[in-house]
């Protein structure tokens, strides 16, 4: 038994040690069988896992579809495929990315599954509200499914009027099927707000909160405050469609710009959504593997909020060609610059991280070390094209394309990936294998620099995005960027054949299996049904790795459930005596 | 050097092109030793603080002010200054000086039509004098357009319902290459341009000979002339002269044909017909295509019609 020594003031509270369970028989996955037990489930790590094969359903379909792009772009003319066909396949490409993948991905599969550990809760604070958010999901992508099978779309993902009210297809089907997804993801970000604020365990203060679920606090902020701009924006541009109401029409004396207005304020920001649980992921995973202390907890937590405020201020910089006044267009590329400072400041971060620290090099850690030099060319091209003149020339060329995919792809696909091989041990129960994933690794880098590398300089050469026929001098880009993205696919099939395998054939993964302090790691793999048997009691820090193992599996003694009241005392209890009996 | 700097970007025709060029490579060249400097830092760590053993101690370095104060304050810094520089550039490249050139641009599915002040009127050729700043006053007649020129390092949306306007200076003789960067749909990426400076001479020339293109040259047969008008309409983006597929229906073998129509009637294509596809091309549409070529009312005249029609005999 260890006793927890409060200062005189305070009330003494008895914590003991639990060792997480290295045979435990039951966990989340077999407590209960069959299908209907996973679709009614309320479990947050179910939901999450039925999340995670939608996505990856979704992922795959996406990354057929942006093959079928490249292979058409083999030659300069008609390859296989016809231009209104190839003009469905990027539309449909980028809607299913980033509606169906990107937005929801980080939060919904690996948010849902750890937020709640990592806080030492046994679930989110609304879990019927978090099943409702999966079955809106579902039920929007139905019908962007539908709108694909009934006309398909062929406006690209951005919808500008007045080209998506006037064109053919079943733009209504999809802008419905996006409207209602909206109301998933602000239902998830609303759920984890108020998650993060009332259920974390005693112990768990402000500055104890993981970085990962700050990056998922401040998206929950966006996800609330945007999305319903984008579900307003679509419905007006659905009423446009079936009543010619005229709010974007110039003939009915709209204006088209209005709607580029409305889209990126929600767009915008929509990439912060998808990028920024992504540097949650980074800060776990770079402090686990550098087995230090993570440099500067503040600054990347703040930096956060910082990029989620700032980055509503913004949208403007994707129109600085289409007429917007020079004025408007100066504020917003000074705004762009000031989101770059504290994006650069968690770079640093990072790297600071690693200094003295003790690096293993593992899959997820590879990961890694490929975002930071991936986001790095993504973060900083970005300033090239925050600076109005350079955007001019840049704007809606190949350039801005592969700027996009490297902070996209190679930001929050590759965190995304870094992260579902750090967690796969706690979500599986099994160990994927090491080495395959490292090769992996090596084939999703190398693939990915080969497609989008040429795209710069194809982009500055001129190439505009969305071309279906191109002008001779840039087949040779072309031609790369194709091979590149074979490599990339044949690298994610890997991922898949190694996750998947690992099911069947994998060791058994031990609770713990990368050393790291992270709450999620105290309790058996798969994880137990209901998180943790006791409530956790917390005295560090997430990353103080200068401290024992034994210190960060301390849980009430006695009482069961969770009461605040133990929270205030241990917080402000700093001599804590462990005493194993 | 010159081959690196012309493997990246296109030539630069104009003074404006090379000041943003300048600002092109410090953004890139900076941006390019900060990868390096990263890069070298993480492969450093990585070898230097590999993991020895399962047992090894990290020291606890939670935050430096002066270190974190200084890797704000240098980006900051230079933030700012791309900031001022770029915007600078912008409000050059967005400037058009008062003596300039103007030219109407209109933009529509899947063309570029130049009106000039003289009366002339292209497509798909935007002819200027070089030495002389040229000013474009641009709308479309139906969804968002953008004018890019890779040469001049200019772009423009072009909006319904509005003007928005463009400049440039091009110094020497030369063409260069118009695309359209805003998404418009299936010809999307045909909606293609060249813009080609004259010596003024020869501008001035060549402005005086197409001003009066309403008429046939007397040394032009009216099939020879009606192909000239083809090309200079672009009636050739959507209608091929070869049996080959495009947009529209082709005009091989198609004079004195019997076509289906959408409305479930046939017509026999002669004179009249192609009239009337030219001056109101909803009437009535053959049937598997679709209605989206803009009327030419009031841009061909009866005599340019009648030649285009003889062109079109002439495609057996």
């Amino acid at each position: 038994m260890a006793t927890a020594e409060a200062s005189p003031k305070m009330k003494k509270v008895q914590v003991r040690r639990y060792k997480p369970d290295e045979n435990a028989e039951t966990n989340y996955l077999n407590v209960e069988s069959g299908i209907w037990s996973w679709l009614s489930t309320k479990d947050h790590k179910r939901i999450g896992i039925m999340y995670l094969i939608s996505l990856a359903i979704f992922f795959m379909a996406g990354g057929i579809l942006a093959l079928g792009i490249r292979i058409e772009l083999w030659t300069p003319a008609a390859t296989f495929i016809e231009a209104d066909t190839y003009n469905q396949l990027f539309t449909l490409h980028g809607a299913i990315m980033i509606f169906l993948f990107l937005v929801p991905s980080v939060p919904t599969v690996l948010g849902n599954f750890f937020l709640p550990m990592q806080i030492g809760a046994k679930d989110v604070a609304f879990p019927r509200l978090n099943l409702a958010s999966y079955y809106l999901y579902a039920a929007g992508a139905t019908l962007m499914l539908w709108a694909i099978i009934s006309g398909g779309v062929d406006t690209g993902w951005t919808f500008y009027t007045p080209y998506s009210t006037s064109t053919g297809g079943a733009v209504t089907w999809m802008v419905m099927g996006i409207f209602v997804i909206g109301f998933s993801s602000i239902l998830t970000g609303l759920n984890f707000i108020v998650t993060i604020h009332k259920m974390r365990a005693p112990g768990i203060t402000w500055s104890k909160l993981s970085l990962f679920c700050w990056s998922l606090y401040a998206t929950s902020i966006i996800q609330i405050l945007a999305t319903p701009v984008l579900a307003i924006t679509l419905a007006l541009v659905a009423m446009e469609r079936i009543l010619g109401i005229g709010i974007f029409d110039p003939a009915l004396g709209g204006d088209p710009v209005l709607f580029q207005h409305f889209f990126w304020f929600y767009s915008h920001p929509a990439v912060y959504i998808m990028i920024v649980p992504g540097f949650g992921i980074v800060s776990e995973i770079v402090t686990t593997f550098s087995k230090k202390t993570i440099f500067g907890y503040w600054a990347i937590a703040m930096s956060s909020l910082a990029i989620a405020f700032i980055g509503f201020l913004v949208w403007g910089h994707h129109m600085f060609v289409s007429g917007q006044a020079s004025l408007a267009s100066m504020v917003f590329s000074f705004l762009s610059f000031m989101v770059g400072i504290p994006t650069g400041i968690k770079m640093f971060n990072w790297l600071a991280t690693m200094y003295k620290g003790s690096i293993s090099l593992k899959t997820p850690m590879l990961y890694i070390l490929s975002f930071f030099f991936l986001f790095t060319v993504g973060g900083l091209t970005g300033i090239a094209l925050a600076t109005i003149a350079i955007d001019v020339h840049l704007h809606d060329t190949y350039y801005v394309v592969a700027h996009f995919h490297f902070v996209m792809v190679g930001g929050m696909v590759t965190a995304f990936l870094a992260g579902m091989h750090y967690w796969w041990p706690k979500m599986s129960g099994k160990m994927y294998n090491e080495m395959l994933g490292k090769i992996s690794c090596l084939f999703v880098f190398v693939g990915f620099n080969v497609t989008f590398l040429p795209q710069f300089v194809m982009g500055a050469q001129g190439m505009p995005r969305r071309y279906f026929n191109y002008i001779d001098q840039f087949q040779s880009f072309h031609q790369v960027s194709t091979i590149g993205a074979m490599i990339l696919g044949v690298g994610f099939l890997m991922v898949f054949y190694n996750l998947i395998h690992s099911i069947y054939k994998g060791k058994k993964a031990p609770p713990n299996p990368w050393g790291s302090r992270g709450l999620e790691w105290q309790v058996a793999s798969p994880a137990p049904p209901h998180n943790f048997e006791h409530t956790p009691v917390i005295v560090h820090g997430p990353y103080d790795y200068h401290k024992p193992m034994a210190d960060f599996q301390l849980g009430l003694a006695e009482t069961n459930g969770h009461d605040p009241a133990y929270g205030a005392e241990i917080e402000a209890d700093k001599k804590l005596k462990i005493e194993d009996q | 050097m010159e081959a690196l700097r012309n493997y990246f970007l296109p030539p630069a025709k104009t003074a404006i092109a090379e000041q943003y060029d300048a600002l092109f490579w410090f953004v890139h060249i900076s941006s390019l030793v900060l990868t390096i400097a990263i890069v070298i830092a993480i492969i450093y760590f990585i070898i230097k603080y590999r993991r020895k053993s399962e047992n090894d101690v990290t020291p606890v370095i939670t935050h430096n002010n002066k270190l974190e104060v200084t890797w704000s304050v240098i980006p900051l810094i230079l933030c700012l200054v791309l900031f001022g520089w770029g915007f600078q550039t912008y409000v050059d490249m967005s400037t058009a000086p008062d003596d300039a050139y103007e030219v109407n641009v209109t933009a529509q599915k899947w063309l570029w039509r130049f009106q000039y002040k003289s009366g002339a009127s292209t497509t798909g050729e935007l002819h200027v004098p070089a030495g002389r700043p040229v000013k474009l006053i641009m709308s479309s007649q139906d969804v968002i357009h953008s004018f890019f020129v890779p040469d001049f390092r200019i772009k423009q949306d072009v909006v319904p319902g509005r003007y928005t306007q463009v400049w440039f200076n091009a110094r020497e003789p030369g063409e260069s290459i118009v695309f359209c960067t805003e998404y418009c749909g299936t010809d999307h990426s045909n909606m293609m341009a060249k813009v080609i400076v004259h010596e003024p001479e020869e501008f001035a020339k060549w402005i005086e000979e197409n001003s009066g293109s309403a008429t046939k040259p007397t040394d032009l047969a009216p099939a020879e002339w009606g192909e000239q008008l083809v090309q200079q309409n672009a009636c050739d983006t959507c209608h091929s002269v070869d049996g080959s597929q495009l947009t529209g229906p082709t005009w091989q073998g198609k004079f004195g044909s019997q076509e289906q129509l959408t409305d479930g009637s046939s017509v026999t294509v002669d004179e009249n017909y192609i009239r009337e596809s030219i001056l109101e091309p909803g009437a009535n549409i053959v049937q598997g295509y679709q209605n989206v070529m803009p009327s030419y009312q009031g841009q061909l005249n009866d005599e340019q019609i009648s030649a285009i029609v003889e062109y079109i005999k002439t495609l057996k």
